[in-house]
């Protein structure tokens, strides 16, 4: 009961992969804006890093990253913290990879540059997937 | 960084013809476009009919030349060589007859006139004066040589018969005028010619001079005609072969059955022309003229070359065996060489037949080795195309996201309070606005240029025939007409099959298109079924257009056959399909009524079902050893 009352009040926590700095950055000024609680990675290895300290509930992830593939990655997440959600946001846009990662669990597939409004859709969509 | 140095260059090349290309789902045809003519020319070139007509006429001319020179100059040599032989040996033969004859002749002529001489060294001229002993001694001769003497009688220097024994009244008859007379007196002997004499008959004479009491009597004997003339008319040979004896002068001594050769010239300098044999004899050859057959003569001198006897026949009579033996051998070889012509014309007939059939298959062949193998290599050329623009793709995607999120946060920014206010608020929004809308733009350049990407792949993966199936039929439903409906109706059972998806996607998009086409007049609905047919996947697209002619159906396959209207299609789409079908191992086939539509179907081979079986054992038995 309590927790659920947590939930509405709690940020929620998002887990930013992606090797391009600058995207990182604004899309956290730009969620943190939106009261979310923005975590950032330039890397794969960083990421899951990350995973391992906190929780999240929903992860965007580039597909294509220099130390690891974007899949892989996505395993090794879907492993740690089965419960978060995981948003693929590439610039490398195929049906194929695309495919791939739904079949590894992934929640959605958005290709850049995305529409802003459609993240932010999704991310909530994420979150009702989540907590069902 | 090269992709980004590159990415104008690229970019500018495809967007010109392969992004719109692509945008109409008929990439394929904007490079195959490029090829047409040239094939087209090949293709006319191929007409080689009368290439094979006279290629046929020069072979049969040649073999039957090399066939039949050998022939006609050896059977020529031999007839040559048996016409010359043949010619000797008739030649020859009747040289021999001739001589023979002569010789006869000559020692019939000889012994007569011996007989006489014995008559008269043996008798006493005063005995022979007696008509008795005369009558005795030419009955003596008439016993001994038949009826060749037929008188005896004795003249006298003055010319007057003394004595006479023979069945004329020739006593006191009075020869005094008479040239044989006068040559028999000077000769010791003498053998007249032929002639008729007081007795009114052919006969001649054969006569001895002798001395008795200081004058001279001559001893004569009449030698009966039939009997010589018997001896020379025994000489015949064939149907026209006959011998004459002439005199000095030319008149006959014989009696001929035939013509005498028609000269007008004296007959003895014209013998003497021929050419001569080591027997003495002249033989020659006389050209007939106007109906008259070539004739051919012999002569021989005889009697001290006072007479002459002749043989003629004509020439074909002569030579008759020759001319039939030539004829039957003429006409062997006639056949000969007809057959041989009649069956160089055949064989070669058939040869060459077979060779152009040969040829237009391995043409056929080529021009579809040719095609695919050009197709191969714009796939090849696109597939590195695509794979660059992906890569350019890719790396603008990421700073147009960058910009469009920075710019978006720009607008999270304006809503503070401090903006709000600002005199350029409504412009910094619409620049913002603007911002995202490029950006969008630019997203769906790479968009399009990463699906051209896909596109030339050819690489052979595992395709969801179910989802490719649905995912054209998407596409075409949008391009196609409202009156035009397109339905899918998928079979799940349908498992992953191997191939390449751009190809058979390229397919499936063909055929559709080309329903499209049927149907652009007055519309009508599409049918794109996939069933599972034994180990085939069969797909199906059906329209209820206006159909395919029956004469056009068997040739729909065909490279470069089109209905459509110049300009409007380069008639590749099909065979493409074909030639893509068919390296898959699948077969494709079309069935269509005027008027009530056409029907493609495509059947698939399905993977090997082992295959994932196989795949997934591996990692079984890695697990396995792992613990």
């Amino acid at each position: 009961m309590n927790q659920n009352e947590n939930t509405t009040e709690k940020k929620i926590k998002l887990l930013l992969a992606d090797d391009e700095k600058r995207f990182v950055e604004v899309l956290y000024k730009r969620l943190s804006r939106r009261n979310f609680d923005v975590t950032r990675t330039f890397s794969g290895a960083e990421a899951i890093q990350a995973l391992r300290k906190t929780d999240f509930d929903v992860a965007i992830l580039d597909l294509k990253m220099e130390d690891m593939d974007g899949l892989e990655v996505l395993k090794i997440f879907k492993k740690m913290y089965a419960p978060m959600q995981v948003i693929i946001l590439s610039g490398h846009e195929s049906a194929q990879t695309a495919r791939e990662g739904m079949k590894h669990g992934a929640f959605d597939y958005l290709s850049k540059p995305c529409d802003f409004q459609e993240l932010l859709a999704t991310i909530s969509k994420a979150i009702v997937k989540r907590d069902a | 960084m090269t992709g980004i140095i590159a990415g104008p260059y690229v970019l500018g090349m495809i967007s010109s013809e392969a992004v719109l290309s692509t945008m109409q789902g008929q990439w394929w045809q904007y490079y195959l476009k490029t090829e047409k003519r040239e094939i087209i020319m090949d293709r006319n070139s191929n007409s080689k009919r009368p290439f094979y007509r006279s290629f046929t006429k020069n072979m049969v001319l040649l073999v039957t030349i090399v066939s039949l020179t050998p022939m006609l100059l050896v059977s020529g040599i031999i007839l040559n060589q048996f016409h010359t032989s043949f010619h000797e040996k008739v030649y020859a033969h009747l040289n021999e007859l001739v001589h023979k004859h002569t010789q006869n002749i000559d020692s019939f002529l000889n012994e007569r006139l011996n007989n006489i001489k014995f008559l008269a060294e043996t008798c006493d001229s005063d005995k022979l004066l007696d008509e008795s002993v005369l009558q005795e001694k030419l009955f003596q001769l008439q016993q001994n040589y038949g009826g060749v003497f037929e008188d005896l009688g004795i003249i006298n220097e003055a010319g007057v018969q003394i004595a006479y024994a023979g069945p004329f009244k020739l006593d006191k008859a009075q020869y005094a005028d008479a040239q044989w007379f006068n040559e028999a007196l000077e000769n010791p002997y003498y053998i007249s010619d032929v002639f008729l004499g007081l007795r009114s008959s052919p006969h001649f004479i054969v006569s001895v001079k002798r001395l008795c009491y200081g004058k001279y009597l001559l001893l004569r004997a009449t030698i009966n005609f039939e009997a010589f003339n018997s001896l020379v008319e025994n000489l015949r040979i064939g149907k026209t072969g006959f011998a004459f004896i002439l005199n000095k002068e030319g008149k006959s001594q014989t009696e001929p059955h035939y013509d005498m050769l028609p000269i007008k010239k004296s007959y003895t300098d014209f013998i003497k022309a021929g050419r001569k044999t080591r027997q003495g004899i002249y033989m020659g050859e006389l050209t007939g003229d106007s109906g008259r057959e070539d004739i051919i003569y012999l002569a021989a001198l005889l009697k001290n070359e006072d007479w002459i006897l002749v043989y003629q026949q004509e020439k074909t009579d002569a030579f008759s065996d020759l001319v039939r033996s030539q004829i039957v051998a003429g006409l062997i070889i006639l056949g000969g060489a007809f057959l041989i012509i009649l069956m160089n014309l055949i064989l070669f007939h058939k040869a060459v037949s077979r060779i152009a059939e040969a040829d237009t298959a391995k043409e056929k062949m080529n021009r579809q080795k040719d095609m695919m193998s050009r197709q191969i290599i714009e796939t090849g050329k696109l597939a590195s195309v695509g794979r660059l623009a992906a890569g350019i793709a890719h790396e603008i995607n990421n700073p147009v996201a960058i910009m469009v999120e920075e710019a978006g946060w720009i607008e999270d920014l304006l809503d503070e309070e401090e903006f709000q206010k600002g005199k350029n608020l409504e412009e910094f929004q619409r620049a913002l606005k603007q911002i995202n809308t490029q950006g969008k733009r630019c997203k769906d350049i790479t968009h399009k240029l990463l699906s051209f990407a896909r596109k030339t792949d050819s690489r052979i993966q595992s395709v969801q025939l179910n989802e490719m199936i649905e995912e054209v039929v998407a596409i075409s439903n949008k391009t196609a007409y409202t009156r035009i409906s397109i339905n899918s109706y998928p079979d799940n059972r349908i498992p992953s099959i191997d191939g390449s998806p751009t190809e058979l996607q390229q397919v499936l998009l063909n055929l559709i298109n080309n329903a499209l086409y049927a149907l652009e007049k007055d519309g009508g609905k599409i049918d794109v079924t996939s069933r599972l047919e034994g180990s085939y996947a069969l797909i199906v697209v059906e329209d209820d257009g206006s159909g395919i002619p029956e004469a056009n159906l068997d040739r729909i396959f065909d490279p470069f056959f089109t209905t459509k209207p110049v300009g409007k299609g380069n008639g590749l789409g099909l065979s493409i399909c074909f030639g893509i079908i068919q390296k898959m191992g699948g077969e494709i086939e079309v069935q269509s009524a005027i008027d009530s539509g056409t029907r493609f179907e495509i059947r698939l081979p399905l993977k090997n079902p082992m295959s994932s079986k196989t795949e997934d054992s591996p990692e079984e038995t890695s697990t396995g050893t792992g613990e």
